[in-house]
């Protein structure tokens, strides 16, 4: 249930966003998601590749802090109120979002939500009583 | 320009006859620290000396030296010669890891310090006529209170103004008429950036003279505090270990050098590498006996200071030696903002913090006349989250505790691994950028 999320630690330094995703590329691992958090210091690089174990490897090898934490993928089809009614499933299980970022699968029917709670068990309870889709790692990587 | 002294006799005395005090002094100081201070008697009996083998001046090289570590070694109260009960103040300065350094003072003590400091204000030409405006920080800091006592003893009315709220300081030496002005040097600047803000023409203010110290300064320095602030600005010099301000002082008459009130101040200048003892005028590091003290009288103190020792005789007629302007020191130590600061403790604070493996630097800066210092940590798994709260709720707990630890704020950044350059696998602790 639960999905693999790389994080990488980056200062607010220009180039540093290229570096990472030209060393991805060069060993051919795929970015299927990503979002980038920043404060006027510094940022945090979350993503989500299809080979999350080599893209761990390669990041430290160059040189980069990284983390890998585990999130939550919720596929919603893509109309309005989507997101809403997940984050109203959400609050009604007094559970918090830590973060999340989106994006629309290569149909554009469906949208999915990357979500990190502060309960995450909880959190799958919730969103499984009412029936949401949660994607696993493979389903996300072949989408 | 007439010469004060505070107490002409001895600080125009021949040589010979002020070394025949400090010898007499040394032998009772030897006597009594090996008799009531077990950290020192062991040291002396791993040396093999004993108190009657101090026949000359010269006989102090055989003493062993003591060190900020034996301080911490033996914290609190460790290296103190009298009860407790004896002991009517304490100050503390920060160590070199979390502990600070603890010094301790009889009543006698407070009596010998005071009149140093008296002698230190009359070097500087202050008489009992004058209005001191004491802007040194009160507190644990001998600074402020040791600054005091002496101006009390002086004669001289005190204002007890401590450090900060410049605005105020300039209306206070406005509507008070102050005519000598103590404080750090750096201080000094930003009350003339005070007056500037303020359209306060310094001319039109009653400063004579400064008498400046607690943090290294130079000549340009010396310059723009004269020139911003319409007053003769003169050196002081001081730790806590040895006494605190009034261990030596530039007078009005040389035109280098702080004469050292060596009856009851005892130097030597050493190889910092081989503790071999310099010949007059070399320059080395700075180590002190204290002659007079009670409560906590140290011997060979290692003060880390780079200076020389002039044994020229001194326009001003006063015989005392002169040490010259601290051009640096043999640790790492840091002075921010007037307050030391060793690498070691900002090291500690991080060792403290969880998951945090050390790979740090501090970079120290002037910005206008205040010292800004930023700690640099670099990121490592241990410490990374994904979460922005998370890193930012670390940074602010580190400043937190070392503003707790040292008394000074700093601003703490997060930084990619390797980053901070390592030379031989090492990496350089320090950057100080200051231009003094």
């Amino acid at each position: 249930m639960l999905v693999e999320q790389i994080a990488v630690f980056l200062e607010n330094k220009s180039g540093r966003l290229a570096e990472i995703t030209s060393t991805l590329a060069k060993n051919t691992i795929n970015i299927r998601a990503l979002s980038v958090a920043d404060t006027a210091d510094f940022g945090i690089l979350r993503l989500i590749v299809d080979k999350v174990e080599d893209a761990k490897t390669v990041l430290k090898e160059n040189g980069f802090t990284v983390g890998i934490t585990n999130v939550i993928a919720v596929e919603v089809a893509d109309k309005t109120g989507g997101l809403a009614s997940v984050l109203q499933c959400i609050q009604q299980a007094e559970i918090n979002v830590e973060y999340m970022y989106a994006f629309v699968n290569k149909t554009g029917e469906n949208a999915v939500l990357i979500f990190r709670f502060d309960k995450m068990e909880e959190a799958i309870k919730a969103l499984q009583k009412d029936n949401y889709v949660i994607l696993s790692r493979d389903t996300i990587c072949s989408l | 320009m007439s010469v004060i002294y505070w107490e002409e006799e001895i600080e125009t005395l021949p040589r010979v006859g002020l070394e025949s005090i400090q010898l007499r002094r040394l032998q009772h100081l030897v006597a009594r620290v090996y008799r009531t201070v077990e950290p020192y008697r062991k040291k002396m009996d791993e040396a093999g000396i004993k108190p009657d083998d101090i026949k000359t001046l010269a006989d102090l090289t055989k003493l062993p030296f003591t060190a900020k570590n034996d301080l911490r070694d033996n914290y609190p109260f460790g290296l103190f010669t009298v009860p407790l009960n004896e002991v009517v103040r304490v100050h503390a300065s920060s160590g070199t890891t979390g502990k600070p350094t603890v010094v301790g003072y009889t009543k006698k003590d407070i009596k010998t310090w005071s009149g140093v400091m008296a002698r230190a204000l009359c070097c500087a030409g202050a008489t009992s006529d004058d209005m001191v405006h004491n802007a040194y920080g009160y507190g644990l800091f001998t600074g402020g209170l040791g600054a005091h006592y002496g101006i009390e003893h002086l004669g001289a009315t005190v204002i007890p103004v401590s450090g900060g709220n410049s605005k105020r300081q300039i209306t206070i030496m406005k509507d008070f008429g102050s005519t000598v002005l103590l404080s750090t040097p750096s201080y000094a600047l930003n009350l003339a950036d005070a007056m500037d803000s303020m359209g306060v023409d310094p001319a039109s203010l009653s400063l004579r003279v400064g008498i400046f110290g607690a943090e290294p300064w130079s000549e340009n320095m010396r310059e723009e505090v004269e020139r911003k602030l319409n007053l003769k600005a003169t050196d002081i010099y001081g730790l806590s270990e040895v006494m605190g301000p009034g261990v030596a002082q530039e007078c009005l008459q040389a035109d280098r050098g702080m004469h050292i009130f060596e009856d009851h101040f005892l130097p030597e200048v050493i190889d910092p590498d081989t503790g071999e003892v310099l010949p007059p005028g070399e320059q080395g590091e700075l180590v002190f006996t204290t002659l007079t003290k009670e409560a906590f009288p140290i011997i060979r103190y290692r003060t880390r200071d780079i200076t020389s020792l002039i044994y020229e005789p001194c326009a001003c007629g006063r015989t005392l030696v002169r040490m010259e302007k601290v051009t640096g020191r043999t640790d790492d130590m840091l002075i921010i903002r007037g307050v030391n600061v060793f690498p070691s403790q900002v090291e500690h604070v991080l060792v403290g913090v969880e998951g945090v493996e050390p790979h740090y630097q501090i970079i120290v800066e002037r910005e206008g006349n205040l010292d800004t210092m930023q700690v640099q940590v670099e990121v490592s798994e241990g410490l990374f989250s994904d979460e922005i709260r998370v890193l930012e709720n670390m940074t602010k707990k580190i400043q937190r505790e070392i503003k707790d630890l040292l008394g000074v704020t700093c601003k703490v950044k997060l930084v990619e691994p390797k980053t901070i350059q390592r030379s031989e696998g090492k990496a350089q602790r320090v950057i100080d950028n200051r231009v003094l």
